[in-house]
């Protein structure tokens, strides 16, 4: 069974991806024409709509589905075709070709953090499925701790270091 | 010779640097035969503790054979004498060593202007430990100049081995002052944070003075597993919460000690608190994560005792310092007085009550310490303590 771990700083990075895919899949899939228009790529608004889907797919994969990987590089993917599709904006009679270059900026920095978070989730499992070192037989005692609690009752220890009796938990006169 | 050397953050190098010589009638070089990472280092390491510069030399637990002695020194010390270097340096003549409070002494910080100014009035120079406390070379190195050595030193019969001893300069007295100050009681419930070195060790003073409990509190399993074979029952932080478990062990009335063997580097799991912490630490308008601390001052038993080995730099922030005082509580801290206990605790060795050496899980050459201070401060393969052969 894969591991994931709900709460761990993977997790929560993965969880702040799922929330930005379902809103930025939202917008995409409502303001589809506005973006295409901004963009400068009327012809692709079905393509971003589509889009859009795709991340509110995976905004929900990775917020309620278990174990977030596959959804993280499900979003991976997503980017790639995100910035294979921007490319395509890039040429010269693209009057908006400055809008798609900061969209292009934002994809890249969107891809970096999934590719960081899928790592850091990957590691997580990694370190969970190898089994601790066993230190159950290192206590530095020669007999069990039971039998050495209070060993050292007589250590010199300074009256300053002391609690004054009259401070102290037990009954005055015990231990 | 060859020595650990602080190139600056997360950057320490194996290099060829000059042999130490005698520069004081007091002083004495040291052949080094062990020497170990402390959880102190990686302050350095990570470059939270200010005061370091390029070229200094790592190091501040380490023991070996004396091969030079300064003619005021030669009555307490001989050529070819085993001995321990404690990490605080101290005279032995000035009011606070006369008191026993040696990480204090007056006298033996030769940059003691800078740290009047700075800590109000010097403590002791340190070993291997920013040029706050005197700027000493380290002992990560093949040779080390120890000054005032007619005092700074424990003489170790024959018999024992470098790993049963080595810690007596530094974590096992550590350890054992931070339980002793609590003045633990047979119905005492002693809780520390940390199940690094220190805590390990902490962990088994507390249990042999006499704690009716020991609580042990970090989120590393294998640490974990070793603080258990001390008799520790575990908190893992990570997935509990420490403040319920405390106060269920304790019939809801909180531990009556508490010790804080983390430090300024405590980690905490996404509470407010902890994030607020981390981005004040890395604007610098806060020096340490306060996290282990605010933690203790709330769940400790009203006036009871709070004992601090875990080192802090500078300044922290959001301090629940009405808390404290309106229950009364004991604070007791400092760097250890590490001569002090040095005589009972090799006693306690040499008897067989403890063998510090259950702490090491890794020795290796002096020119993989580098390495070394990686996998020990990310905890990786099981690292918990580092000894080192130069
Ligand atoms: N007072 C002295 O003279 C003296 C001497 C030696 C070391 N020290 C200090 O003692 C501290 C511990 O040293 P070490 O060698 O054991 O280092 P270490 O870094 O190996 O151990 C620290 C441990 O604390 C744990 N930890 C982190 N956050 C925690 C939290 N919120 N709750 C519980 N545990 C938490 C870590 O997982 C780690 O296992 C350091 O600050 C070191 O500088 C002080
Ligand atoms: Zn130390
Ligand atoms: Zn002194």
């Amino acid at each position: 069974m894969a591991y994931y771990r709900r709460g761990s700083s993977a997790d929560a990075m993965a969880r702040g991806m799922g929330w930005f895919s379902l809103g930025f899949g939202a917008a995409e899939l409502v303001a589809g024409r506005g973006i295409a228009r901004w963009l400068g790529m009327e012809q692709h608004t079905g393509l971003i709509r589509a889009y859009g889907v795709r991340e509110i797919t995976a905004g929900v994969g990775l917020l309620a589905m278990g174990d977030p990987k596959p959804w993280m590089w499900a979003r991976v993917a997503g980017d790639v075709l995100d910035i294979a599709t921007l490319a395509t904006g890039l040429n010269d009679d693209n009057p908006r070709r400055r809008n798609v270059e900061l969209a292009l900026g934002a994809v890249a920095v969107a891809t970096a953090l999934d590719v960081l978070g899928s790592g850091m989730l990957h590691r997580e499992e990694e370190e969970a499925l190898t089994p601790p070192h066993d230190y159950s037989d290192r206590s530095g005692l020669p007999r069990a701790p039971d039998a050495m609690r209070g060993s050292a009752k007589d250590a010199p220890i300074p009256d300053e270091l002391r609690t004054p009796k009259i401070l102290q938990f037990h009954p005055i006169g015990m231990g | 010779m060859r020595a650990l050397v602080w190139h600056g953050t997360a950057d320490i190098r194996c290099d060829t640097v000059p042999d130490p010589g005698l520069e004081h009638p007091r002083d004495a070089i040291v052949k080094v035969t062990s020497c170990a990472i402390c959880g102190s280092d990686l302050h350095l390491y990570d470059h939270f503790m200010p005061g370091m510069e390029k070229g200094d030399i790592m190091g501040h637990e380490f023991m070996g054979e004396v091969v030079e002695v300064g003619s005021e020194a030669k009555s307490a010390l001989k050529v070819g004498e085993r001995v321990v270097v404690p990490f605080t340096i101290w005279c032995g003549d000035c009011d606070q060593c006369k008191r026993g409070n040696y990480s204090v002494c007056e006298r033996s910080n030769r940059n003691k202007a800078t740290a009047d100014k700075l800590f109000g009035h010097t403590t002791a120079g340190l070993f291997g430990y920013t040029h706050l406390t005197g700027g000493y070379a380290g002992g990560q190195a093949e040779y080390v100049r120890v000054p005032f050595a007619d005092r700074t030193h424990v003489k170790i019969p024959s018999g024992l081995s470098d790993e049963q001893v080595l810690f007596l300069g530094d974590i096992f007295p550590t350890g054992w002052q931070a339980a002793a100050q609590c003045d633990i009681q047979p119905t005492d419930t002693v809780a520390v944070w940390g199940c690094g070195p220190v805590g390990q060790m902490t962990i088994r003073s507390a249990l042999l003075l006499g704690a009716k409990q020991v609580i042990a509190i970090d989120r590393v399993p294998e640490r974990l597993s070793m603080a258990k074979a001390g008799g520790a029952v575990t908190i893992n932080f990570a997935e509990e919460s420490v403040v319920e478990r405390l106060n269920e062990l304790t019939d809801g009335k909180g531990p009556e000690k508490c010790i804080d063997a983390v430090g300024m580097e405590a980690h905490a799991t996404a509470t407010l608190d902890s994030l607020y912490d981390r981005a004040k630490q890395a604007l610098m308008l806060e020096s340490d994560r306060a996290h282990v601390l605010r933690e203790m001052i709330y769940v400790c038993r009203p006036a009871g005792t709070l004992s601090v080995p875990g080192v802090y730099g500078g300044l922290i922030d959001k301090f629940p310092f009405g808390m404290s005082m309106n229950k009364g509580l004991t604070w007791r801290m400092g760097q250890t007085n590490v001569n002090r206990w040095t005589d009972d605790l090799l006693n306690r060795i040499q008897e067989g009550q403890i063998d510090p050496s259950f702490v090491i899980t890794h020795t290796v050459g002096l020119d993989q310490g580098p390495e070394m201070y990686k996998t020990f401060r990310d905890k990786q393969d099981g690292c918990i303590k580092v000894v080192l052969k130069p």
